[in-house]
C-alpha cells in the first residue's frame, strides 16, 4: 500500500464514515426519545435510494404507494381511537397522512420526472412521513413495553420492510448517476465532487441538528424527553407527539442519506440493513446515548471497513461487525451503574 | 399443565408418529430441531429477560462442528481407526458443545454486564459476522457448504429415514424440556426468574446476576448448539444460509408467538412457524406468482399483530382452553420440614456492634448527600433513622446495603469493612433488607417471592435441580418461606400472585423476604407506608418480637408515631448530616430536630 491507495482508502471511508454518521445520529435521537432501537433506519436509506433510483427510470416508485396505504391506515386508526373517546392530535395526523403524501404526489405525477431536484424533493417527501406513520403503526401501542419488547417489534418491523423492498425493487441491484461528475486534485490525489457533496450536506445537516436541539422549542421538548420521560410529560411535554417527531426526523435524515448513496454504491433490496448496522455499531461507540462519540464512532467504522476491503475485503463485514466486541468490553469496563430501571 | 394431561398427549404423540404421513413426519422434524432452540430461548428471553438474535450462529457451530468432524480426512485419519460411525458423531457433538460453550462464555463476558439490550445488539452483529465467516473459510467449504455428512446410526442400524431420526430428534427435545421444567421449578430457577426484575433487588438477595445472566446465556448457546448438531445428520448437507440472521429472528418469533415465559409455548411457537410456512410456500406463489415471495411480510404482520395484542403469546390461551381439565396444585400444602437441609447462621448475642457506618460522605459531583455521617447498629435494638425530604436518607440506605459506594468513609458489617464489596456480599454476610419501591417479582406466587430470600440458604446447583435431586432441600425452602410468611401475618396468601396484594402487604412480603434469608440485621426503608392503623401495630409488634430474638433492625420511616413508640434510638439527619442521636425522649426535645422538622419562627426566637 502506498500513499496515493491510502488516500484513496481514506476518502472512501470517510464519505462512508459520514453517512454511517447520519445513521448513527438517527438511531440514537429515536432511542433517547422513544427508546426503540430502530433498525430499520437502514431499511428507510435503502427506500430512499432506491425510490430515487426508480423515479431517475420515470417509474412511481411503491414506496410511494406503501406510503399511501400506510397513511389510510393510520387514518383508519385514528378515528377509530377518536370514536372510542380518544384525544387525537389530529393536526400532526393530517400533516404526516395528507399533506406530505400530496406534495409527493404533486412530485411525481405534475413535476417533470427528468429533473433531479424534483426527483429529491419526490424522495424526500415519500421518505420522512413513513416514520411517524410506522411509529403510529408498529410501536405507539406497545410504547410502554421493555427496550427489549421494542427491540423485538422494531426487528419485526425490519422483516416486513424488506419484503416490501424485494416486492417493490427487485432483486438487482440499482445506481444512480453521480449528481456530478467534477473532480479536484491536491497533488496527485483526486477527491470527488460527489464526496465533497456528502460531506457538506452532512456538515449542514449536523448544524441545524444542532440548532434544533439548542434553539427551536420542538428540539427542546425532545431534548427534554430524551433526558426524562415522566419530567417531560410532568411538565406538558405530549409523549406522543415527541415519538413522531423523532420519528420523522429520523426518517427525514434516512431520505437525505439515501439520496446521497444512492450515486455511491450499488444498493439492493436489502443492502439497507448492512448499512444500518453500520450506523448501528457506531451508535453503540456512543453508548446510543451521545451524538458526537456516535459521530466519532461512524468515521471509525468509515475507516475500517474502507482498509478492511483492501487488505482482506472478503472478511469486511466480519471484521467491520467484529469491532463491536472490542467496543462493549470497552464499555463494560466503564459501566458500573447502581441500577437499571428497565 | 398437569403431569397427567401431559402424558395423555405425549402418548398420543408417541403412537400417532407411526401412522402419520411421510411429509408430516418430516416437518415434524423440523419442528423438534427447531424446538429445541427455542426452548433456550423461552428460558432466555421469557423467563431470564435477555434475548439473543444469533442463535442460529450457535446452531451453525453445532452443525459446522459435527459436519466436519464427520467428513474431514484429518479427523478420519487420527480417530477414525479407533471409533466406529456410531461414535464420530457424538464427538462431534461434543466437539460444537464445547466451541460454544468457549464463545458463549466470552460473547458473554463482554456484554452482560451492560444494560439490557447491548446482548440482543451483539448477538446481532456477531450473528451476522459469523454468517459470513462460515461463507468464507474454505476448509468448512465456503458458501457451497460440506455435503455428505454421515446420518446418525446406532450399532448398525443408521437413522436415515425421517420417522426413525424423529424419535432421537423429540426425545431429546422432551428430555431437555424435563431438564428445564426442573429447573426452573427449583431455588436455582428461582434466581433465573429473579434477573428479569432488574438486577438491584437480585443482587440484595445474594444472587450473582452477572454470572447467572452468563449462565442462562450459555445454556441457551448450548441448547442451540445441539440443534444443529441433530440438523446436520438429518439434513446431512449443510450450507450458511439456515444460520444467517433472519433464521435467528425467525427463532426468536417462535418464541414469542408461541408464548416467551413458558417452556411447552417452545413447541407451539416452532410448530405453529414450522407449518404455516410450508403452507403459505404452497399457496403463495398460486396467488403473487413464483418470482417474488412476501412470506416475510405476512409472517411480520402476523408477529406485530401478536405483539401488539398477545404480549405473552399463545400459549397461555391455549391453557385457559383446557384449564377446566387441570387441577391446579397448591405449592403451600407442603408440611415437612428438615431444618438440618439448610445453612443457619449463628446469631451473635445481645449488644454486639453489627453495623457500623463511620464518617460517610457521599458526593454527586458537586453535590454533598452526607457529610461524614455516623451510625452503629447492635444486636436486639431498632435504630431508627428519620429526617426530613431531601436530607439524604435513601443515599445513606445505600451505602449501608452495599448498592452504592461512599465518596470517604467506611462500612462495617460484624467488624469487617465492606469497602469495596457490594451488595451480594452484605446479603451474604446476613444483611437482609427492603426496598421502598417495592420490588417483588411481580407475577410470581407470595411464596415463591419469599423463597427467593432463603436462595443463599439453599446449596444445590443448577445440574441438580435439573435432575431434580434437590427435593429435600427444595421442601425445607419452601417450609421456611411458609413459616416466615404466617410470621409476618400473611398466612393463607400464600398461592396468591404478588402484585394482586395492596401496596402495604407487598411491604410486609419484602420483610418475610428478608427474613427467610436469616439475616443479622434488617434494614427496612418506610416499611409502615401505606399500611393501615392495624396493620400497623402488627407490624410494630413483629418488629419488637424480632428485637426480642436479638435480631438488629434499622428503620427508615416518617410515620412518628410509629417510630417513637417502637426505635430505642433515633438519628436524625438534615442536609445530609447528623444533627441528633438518641433516645426517642431525647430526640422529641432537641431544639435542632424541631427546627428542622417545623422550622425557625424567627420573632419566637428570642422569646425560647
Amino acid at each position: 500500500m502506498n500513499w496515493d491507495i491510502a488516500l484513496f482508502l481514506g476518502q472512501d471511508g470517510l464519505v462512508s464514515g459520514v453517512i454511517y454518521g447520519l445513521l448513527a445520529i438517527a438511531l440514537v435521537l429515536v432511542f433517547m426519545v422513544t427508546r426503540v432501537i430502530f433498525i430499520s433506519q437502514g431499511d428507510l436509506v435503502a427506500y430512499a435510494a432506491l425510490s430515487m433510483a426508480s423515479l431517475g427510470g420515470t417509474k412511481t416508485p411503491g414506496t410511494f404507494w406503501l406510503l399511501i396505504f400506510l397513511a389510510l391506515i393510520v387514518l383508519c386508526t385514528e378515528a377509530w381511537r377518536w370514536k372510542r373517546g380518544i384525544q387525537i392530535d389530529w393536526k400532526t395526523t393530517f400533516i404526516w397522512t395528507l399533506f406530505f403524501p400530496a406534495i409527493a404526489a404533486f412530485c411525481i405525477f405534475l413535476l417533470p420526472p427528468e429533473s433531479v431536484i424534483c426527483n429529491i424533493l419526490a424522495t424526500v417527501f415519500i421518505i420522512t412521513p413513513l416514520g411517524p406513520l410506522l411509529y403510529r403503526f408498529v410501536f405507539r401501542p406497545i410504547a410502554n413495553g421493555s427496550v427489549l419488547f421494542l427491540l423485538i417489534a422494531a426487528v419485526t418491523l425490519h422483516g416486513i420492510l424488506v419484503g416490501f423492498s424485494l416486492l417493490f425493487f427487485g432483486a438487482e441491484g440499482w445506481r444512480i448517476s453521480p449528481f456530478t461528475e467534477q473532480a479536484f486534485h491536491i497533488g496527485s490525489v483526486a477527491i470527488k465532487g460527489q464526496s465533497l457533496i456528502v460531506v457538506l450536506v452532512t456538515i449542514v445537516l449536523v448544524a441545524l441538528l444542532f440548532v434544533f436541539f439548542e434553539k427551536n422549542i420542538f428540539g427542546k421538548a425532545l431534548k427534554a424527553t430524551a433526558i426524562n420521560r415522566t419530567g417531560a410529560r410532568l411538565v406538558g411535554i405530549p409523549i406522543e407527539f415527541c415519538g413522531d417527531l423523532s420519528f420523522a426526523m429520523a426518517s427525514f435524515i434516512a431520505a437525505i442519506s439515501g439520496i446521497l448513496i444512492a450515486p455511491l454504491s450499488t444498493i439492493y433490496y436489502d443492502t439497507g440493513f448492512l448499512i444500518g448496522l453500520k450506523g448501528f455499531v457506531a451508535a453503540i461507540i456512543g453508548g446510543l446515548v451521545s451524538f458526537p462519540l456516535a459521530l466519532f464512532g461512524a468515521l471509525l467504522v468509515g475507516q475500517l471497513e474502507a482498509f478492511a476491503s483492501f487488505w482482506a475485503s472478503a472478511y469486511k463485514e466480519v471484521i467491520v461487525f467484529t469491532l463491536i466486541v472490542p467496543v462493549l468490553f470497552w464499555r463494560s469496563l466503564r459501566s458500573r451503574h447502581v441500577e437499571d430501571d428497565e | 399443565m398437569s403431569a397427567k394431561l401431559t402424558s395423555i398427549a405425549l402418548a398420543v404423540f408417541a403412537c400417532a408418529w407411526v401412522f402419520l404421513p411421510d411429509f408430516t413426519v418430516s416437518l415434524l422434524d423440523y419442528v423438534g430441531i427447531y424446538a429445541i432452540v427455542v426452548l433456550g430461548l423461552v428460558v432466555m428471553t421469557g423467563v431470564a429477560g435477555m434475548t439473543s438474535f444469533g442463535q442460529a450462529a450457535f446452531v451453525g457451530i453445532g452443525a459446522y462442528a459435527t459436519a466436519w468432524v464427520t467428513t474431514s480426512s484429518f479427523v478420519a485419519e487420527n480417530l477414525g481407526g479407533i471409533l466406529g460411525p456410531t461414535f464420530l458423531p457424538c464427538v462431534g457433538l461434543i466437539f460444537g458443545l464445547i466451541i460454544t460453550c468457549a464463545l458463549a462464555w466470552f460473547l458473554g463476558l463482554i456484554t452482560l454486564n451492560l444494560s439490557g439490550f447491548y446482548l440482543p445488539l451483539c448477538t446481532i452483529a456477531w450473528g451476522l459476522s459469523f454468517y459470513y465467516l462460515f461463507g468464507n473459510l474454505e476448509f468448512l467449504g465456503g458458501h457451497t457448504g460440506i455435503t455428505s455428512i454421515p446420518p446418525l446410526s446406532i450399532a448398525s442400524y443408521s437413522l436415515i429415514t425421517p420417522r426413525s431420526f424423529g424419535c432421537v430428534i423429540w426425545l431429546i427435545f422432551f428430555l431437555l424440556l424435563w431438564l428445564m421444567h426442573n429447573l426452573l421449578d427449583s431455588r436455582e430457577g428461582r434466581a433465573i426468574q429473579s434477573l428479569k426484575s432488574g438486577r438491584l433487588m437480585a443482587e440484595s438477595m445474594g444472587i450473582n446476576t452477572t454470572s447467572y445472566r452468563a449462565k442462562v446465556f450459555m445454556l441457551a448457546a448450548l441448547m442451540a448448539s445441539t440443534s444443529g448438531w441433530l440438523y446436520s445428520h438429518f439434513q446431512r448437507f449443510i450450507n450458511p444460509t439456515p444460520f444467517n440472521l433472519s433464521s435467528s429472528i425467525d427463532y426468536l418469533f417462535m418464541a414469542v408467538i408461541g408464548g416467551a415465559g413458558y417452556l411447552w409455548g417452545a413447541v407451539l411457537g416452532s410448530g405453529l412457524i414450522t407449518f404455516i410456512k410450508s403452507y403459505l410456500q404452497d399457496i403463495i406463489p398460486a396467488i403473487f406468482g413464483t418470482n417474488i415471495n412476501p412470506e416475510s411480510i405476512v409472517f411480520g404482520l402476523i408477529m406485530l399483530f401478536i405483539l401488539q395484542y398477545y404480549p405473552n403469546g399463545l400459549w397461555p390461551g391455549l391453557v385457559k382452553l383446557f384449564s377446566p381439565l387441570v387441577k391446579s396444585k397448591k405449592k403451600s400444602s407442603i408440611e415437612r420440614y428438615e431444618p438440618s437441609q439448610l445453612s443457619s447462621r449463628n446469631m451473635p448475642p445481645k449488644g454486639t456492634l453489627i453495623l457500623n457506618a463511620k464518617g460517610i460522605t457521599k458526593r454527586f459531583g458537586g453535590l454533598v448527600a452526607n457529610r461524614s455521617v455516623s451510625l452503629d447498629l447492635k444486636a436486639g435494638e431498632i435504630h431508627a433513622l428519620i429526617g426530613p425530604n431531601g436530607a439524604g436518607k435513601s443515599t445513606f440506605f445505600n451505602i449501608l446495603s452495599g448498592v452504592d459506594f461512599p465518596s470517604d468513609g467506611q462500612v462495617e458489617l460484624l467488624g469487617e469493612s465492606m469497602t469495596g464489596k457490594v451488595a451480594r456480599d452484605f446479603a451474604t454476610r446476613g444483611l437482609g433488607r427492603t426496598f421502598q419501591h417495592v420490588r417483588l417479582l411481580r407475577s410470581q406466587s407470595v411464596l415463591d417471592n419469599v423463597a427467593l430470600g432463603a436462595h443463599l440458604r439453599g446449596h444445590f446447583g443448577w445440574l441438580a435441580c435439573m435432575l431434580r435431586l434437590d427435593r429435600r432441600e427444595e421442601c425445607a425452602l419452601q417450609f421456611e418461606a411458609i413459616e416466615q410468611i404466617r410470621r409476618c401475618g400473611l398466612g393463607g396468601s400464600e398461592d396468591t400472585v404478588a402484585s394482586s396484594l395492596s401496596l402495604g402487604k407487598q411491604r410486609i412480603v419484602e420483610i418475610a423476604r428478608a427474613l427467610s434469608g436469616q439475616p443479622v440485621a434488617l434494614l427496612l426503608d418506610e416499611p409502615a407506608a401505606g399500611l393501615r392503623h392495624l396493620e400497623k401495630k402488627d407490624l410494630a409488634t413483629l418488629l419488637m418480637q424480632l428485637r426480642l430474638e436479638g435480631l438488629s433492625v434499622l428503620i427508615i420511616e416518617h410515620d412518628m408515631e410509629f417510630v417513637m413508640h417502637l426505635a430505642d434510638r433515633i438519628t436524625v439527619l438534615d442536609f445530609g448530616t447528623v444533627i441528633a442521636t438518641g433516645s426517642p425522649q431525647e430526640i422529641q426535645k432537641n431544639p435542632r430536630v424541631l427546627d428542622a422538622y417545623l422550622g425557625i419562627d424567627e420573632k419566637s426566637e428570642g422569646s425560647l
